[in-house]
């Protein structure tokens, strides 16, 4: 019973975003009131009708009702409580209405959160976003129901997959599709703005913290997938240039682009035509991550269980966006006008050097991903591309990235003095400079790209705290000081902090981590990274749902013990024959140890994966920064001054202008 | 202005004919170079009887389905309650018990139900090579001759049965019984 | 900065951005793309391709060899027309099996050994790699092999 009625509620809702894609629209093109605040209440619709598919899904697997084929597929009696809520969206159709849910509810934030905006682009925004759910509700009917049945229903289901059996999964997807649902809701803002012909300061004010926001979820979403990716598939890798991770890449790339750009577009009135751009490529970029993940194209240990049709299904979503989208920005784009002009050195020539950058980034990963496809589809022969591939086009393009961090906050706009910022930065380099070059002498040999590196590292975070402490500096007291801090401003500092602490991470570790494939019996010792492994026992031990053998190994340094870790060979019972890894790791602040363990080779003997791995701590941790810093720039006053009331239209927003302007110089 | 705009469209409709070539390259559809062969011999213990030894010919005489599973391939699970019902309507299956060991099978079977009219033991994968198994779950038709008429890789879900497999069972029976 | 100015700026960056790219996409796959080649294939050679690639098929049937004191293991990968000798030290994946698909990255010597730095097994148990599956299509039907199927 519970399944047909979330079915009719999917059904329903889909039936009311197709209303929620028109009607407003024709609402604001005629300057029909009624019409245009339909849309609010049309999105309020669609999200209580999701929430009751959602809560149906989750109650047939909650009630183990295995006549349902989706639960039958992903859950079983013995599966723990908690990953049966997880389960509903561990597979393909759930996870999809997942993504309609999280859709809907980013559709009525806006609609909730928007009162100040002119009610025409409020209308325009919320059809484009019905549009969107139109394509995926009727992708997730058409192709892939999550309440399909299966009569008569087995007796009991074929149980999650292990590998999603884990905490990080349980917060991973929701995090990643808040940040690609978040990237609708900039298209939507983008879209409005061409329909509508205008895009001003104004504009790029309201779509900023948006953007902002689907962005840090994204990151988040990345780095929790890269964290668990970590200790959960046990190769102590923790980004593999895998094309489902490449999927979730690109749009973090432009995304940060367009935030950038945004901020040019906000301040100065600049960059208008080429955010636009951005918006669009996003978001296209998010429906081409689902095309690779979920229509079979690409082979990938993360990839769902495919079918063609789906693949053709979402290809029509890409062509649609894409086609209709350009034909629109084509039309309308060339009277949007290009900004206010700039010298060669200020902060916009450098943000423009942010962006190109990462374009090309994003361009040179795309390639990557889709040149094995192109090459098999052309019947031109297999080949693969690697991670030399993704890291020798990479990292070049990363470095000038860095070092344009540490000098552009700093920077005014339109026009800057290259001797001056000279003078200001000597000091901040020439310390950089010093640290980076010793920094790798405490860890391990000295390596000159490491060094560079470092200095980098070394030098954002210097130049971000010069940065701040210059602008506590104007105020007297201390509480004026710190309120004179305004949090974008701290948000923005927050997030490239967190970049340099990742970049130190990911510097220290390919350098100078250690990694040994070991043969070890009972008693016998390998030696890593200074660090003394000895086996001291295996046991066998039960789990809720599987048996595992368990290794009981004692890691010691200098004969001081550190701590002792307990890594699992884990046979679940749905797939006994598929054992999985479980490692157990050390943490620290300056290192993690690392240890999985690998097959049983005979007697007493097996083989285990030993690591050490500098500074891992801190790649999570610069990761949550950025994602911070981008909650908190989002939470900015100036986003949400609220203008006059709700019933603004677009002229009473342009006689607001130049007040927009005397802002943005602060 | 006009070449400028159509350039980039120019590059979206190659990215996305290339990603619909890709769509095409489905790997697994292969064809077997069994089709309209008879079917390979073998010889093999029956899973649930020990003493019993199975040939292909026990397999021939109807029109039957042929299905390659184990008890450690979890889409064979997936599958295996739609094989219950097509046996429920009529339809004979054997089985042919891959690369498995005899309880796990044995057990698997009585958690799931038996559809299965035969099922030859092959542990060591000997008839999966004769029969050109490349992985389960594989299921093949055989026709009232004993000639091997279609073969699906991957499991039979509601849509491959309606559209592969039921037109073709009708059809091979309709000629079998005139 | 005049408007002209600022448009040529910005198409100059444009133009160099995608002239960065270019280079380091060209220089990448130089030394980084990695081919893919069947055991029939590395037997026909006589002269071995100086630099990685993949071979793929089927881990041969008791071929598995682990030596007792070190993680290292030989192996034979076979299309069923032609096998390769592979080495690998180190941990093989979850789902290596003898009889089952196997695609192995490294480099072959002069003396037709493979020596693996990177073995992968099935993704899932139901399906083999594509590569693997391909080097066994290859090897079967051999006038299929140029025009594919």
């Amino acid at each position: 019973m519970w399944p047909e009625l979330g079915n009719f509620a999917l059904i329903l809702a889909l039936c009311l975003a197709g209303l929620q894609a028109i009607i407003p629209l024709v609402g604001a093109q005629l300057g029909h009131d009624r019409l245009m605040h339909a849309g609010r209440s049309l999105a309020m619709g669609q999200l209580v009708f999701l929430a009751l598919a959602y809560a149906a899904l989750t109650l047939a697997f909650l009630g183990n009702d295995f006549s349902v084929a989706y639960v039958a597929q992903n859950s079983n009696e013995t599966l723990p409580v908690v990953y049966k809520f997880t389960a509903v969206w561990g597979g393909h159709e759930g996870s999809l209405l997942l993504w309609v849910f999280l859709l809907a509810c980013w559709t009525v934030a806006v609609a909730v959160f928007s009162k100040s905006l002119p009610k025409e682009v409020l209308a325009r925004v919320l059809a484009v976003l019905g549009m969107v759910g139109v394509g995926f509700m009727a992708f997730t009917i058409l192709t892939s129901n999550p309440f399909d049945r299966l009569i008569p229903a087995p007796p009991d289901g074929s149980d999650l997959n292990p590998l999603l059996q884990d905490p990080g999964m349980i917060i991973h997807p929701p995090l990643l599709y808040m940040g690609y649902v978040g990237m609708a809701v900039v298209f939507a803002f983008a879209i409005a703005a061409l329909i509508g012909g205008r895009l001003d300061a104004a504009w790029a004010r309201w779509s900023r913290p948006w953007t902002t926001v689907a962005w840090a979820f994204l990151t988040l979403g990345i780095g929790l997938g890269s964290w668990w990716a970590y200790y959960e598939l046990g190769w102590g890798g923790w980004w593999f240039w895998d094309p489902v991770e490449n999927a979730s890449f690109l749009p973090w790339l432009t995304a940060t682009a367009l935030l950038h750009s945004l901020a040019v577009s906000e301040k100065r009135g600049g960059f208008k035509v080429w955010t636009l751009m951005l918006a669009i490529l996003t978001f296209a970029l998010t429906i081409l991550g689902a095309f690779l993940v979920r229509s079979g194209v690409i082979t990938s240990v993360h990839a769902f269980a495919t079918d063609p049709d789906r693949g053709t299904f979402i290809l029509g979503m890409l062509a649609v966006t894409l086609v209709g989208s350009l034909s629109l920005y084509a039309w309308r784009a060339p009277k949007v006008g290009l900004g206010g002009g700039f010298g060669w050195f200020s902060r916009e020539s450098l943000l423009l050097g942010n962006n190109v950058l990462l374009v090309v980034a994003c361009a040179a990963v795309f390639i990557g991903t889709i040149y094995p496809m192109a090459l098999d589809a052309l019947n031109l022969g297999k080949i693969s591309v690697g991670p030399p591939y993704f890291d020798a086009v990479f990292m070049p393009l990363m470095l000038p990235l860095l070092f344009l961090v540490g000098v552009a906050p700093s920077l005014p706009w339109k026009q800057g003095d290259p001797m001056q910022a000279v003078y200001r930065l000597r000091w901040p380099f020439a310390i950089a400079v010093v640290l980076g070059a010793a920094w790798p002498l405490t860890v391990g040999a000295w390596n000159p790209l490491t060094a560079l590196a470092l200095m980098l590292v070394a030098w954002i975070l210097i130049t971000t705290g010069v940065d701040i402490v210059r602008r506590l500096g104007r105020r007297q007291g201390l509480g004026a000081r710190l309120r004179g801090l305004r949090p974008s401003f701290l948000g923005m500092h927050m997030a490239h902090a967190g970049l340099a602490l990742v970049a130190m991470a990911i510097a220290m570790v390919n350098t100078y981590e250690d990694e040994r494939d070991v043969r070890l019996e009972a008693g016998e010792t390998a030696t890593v990274g200074g660090y003394d492994f000895t086996l001291l026992d295996v046991d066998r031990i039960r789990g809720p749902n599987y048996d595992a053998t368990q290794a009981e190994v004692r890691v010691t340094r200098d004969g001081k013990m550190v701590d002792t870790l307990y890594p699992q060979l884990r046979h679940y019972d749905s797939q006994p024959e598929m054992p999985m890894q479980q490692a157990a790791l050390n943490r620290g602040l300056t290192r993690d140890i690392y240890v999985s363990m690998g097959q049983h080779v005979g007697g007493g003997a097996w083989t285990m994966r030993l690591y050490y791995k500098p500074y891992m701590f801190w790649m999570w941790i610069g990761g949550l920064l950025m994602a911070f810093g981008g909650f908190l720039a989002a939470a900015d006053r100036r986003y949400r001054l609220a203008r006059d009331r709700s019933a603004v239209s677009e002229q009473q927003v342009r006689a607001d202008q130049p007040r927009d302007f005397q802002e943005a110089q602060g | 202005m006009t070449p400028k705009i159509l350039l980039p469209f120019a590059g979206v409709l190659a990215v996305l004919g290339l990603f619909y070539l890709g769509l095409q390259v489905d790997s697994r559809e292969l064809p077997s170079p069994l089709i309209d062969r008879p079917a390979p011999a073998f010889e093999l213990q029956s899973l649930t009887e020990p003493d019993r030894t199975l040939t292909e010919q026990d397999f021939i005489g109807e029109v039957a389905l042929v299905n390659v599973f184990a008890s450690w391939c979890s889409s064979c699970w997936a599958e295996h309650s739609n094989l219950v019902e097509l046996e429920r309507r009529g339809i004979t299956i054997h089985g042919l018990n891959y690369r498995d060991e005899r309880p796990a099978a044995l057990r698997y079977l009585r958690r799931g139900g038996n559809p299965y009219t035969h099922i030859a033991f092959d542990p060591r994968g000997d008839a999966g090579m004769e029969w050109g198994v490349y992985a389960t779950p594989e299921t093949f038709l055989l026709d009232a001759n004993g000639r091997i008429r279609h073969k699906h890789v991957g499991p039979l879900d509601a849509q491959v049965i309606r559209e592969e497999f039921l037109p073709r069972i009708e059809q091979l029976t309709a000629e079998a019984a005139s | 900065m005049k408007r002209r100015n600022k448009r040529l700026g910005i198409v100059v960056s444009a133009l160099a951005g995608l002239g960065i790219a270019t280079a380091l996409v060209l220089n990448a796959f130089q030394d980084a793309l990695v081919f893919f080649i069947t055991p029939s294939e590395v037997m026909a050679k006589t002269e071995m391709p100086e630099r990685n690639f993949r071979i793929g098929g089927l881990v041969e049937e008791g071929s598995v060899i682990r030596d007792p004191q070190s993680t290292e293991v030989t192996f034979r990968v076979t299309d069923t027309a032609e096998s390769v000798t592979v080495v690998f030290d180190g941990i093989l994946p979850d789902l290596f099996r003898e009889g089952q698909g196997v695609v192995a990255e490294g480099r072959i010597g002069p003396d037709h050994v493979f020596r693996a730095y990177n073995v992968m097994a099935r993704h899932d148990e139901n399906y083999m790699p594509a590569e693997a599956q391909e080097a066994i299509e290859r090897a079967g039907h051999p006038g299929d092999a140029a025009g594919g199927y």
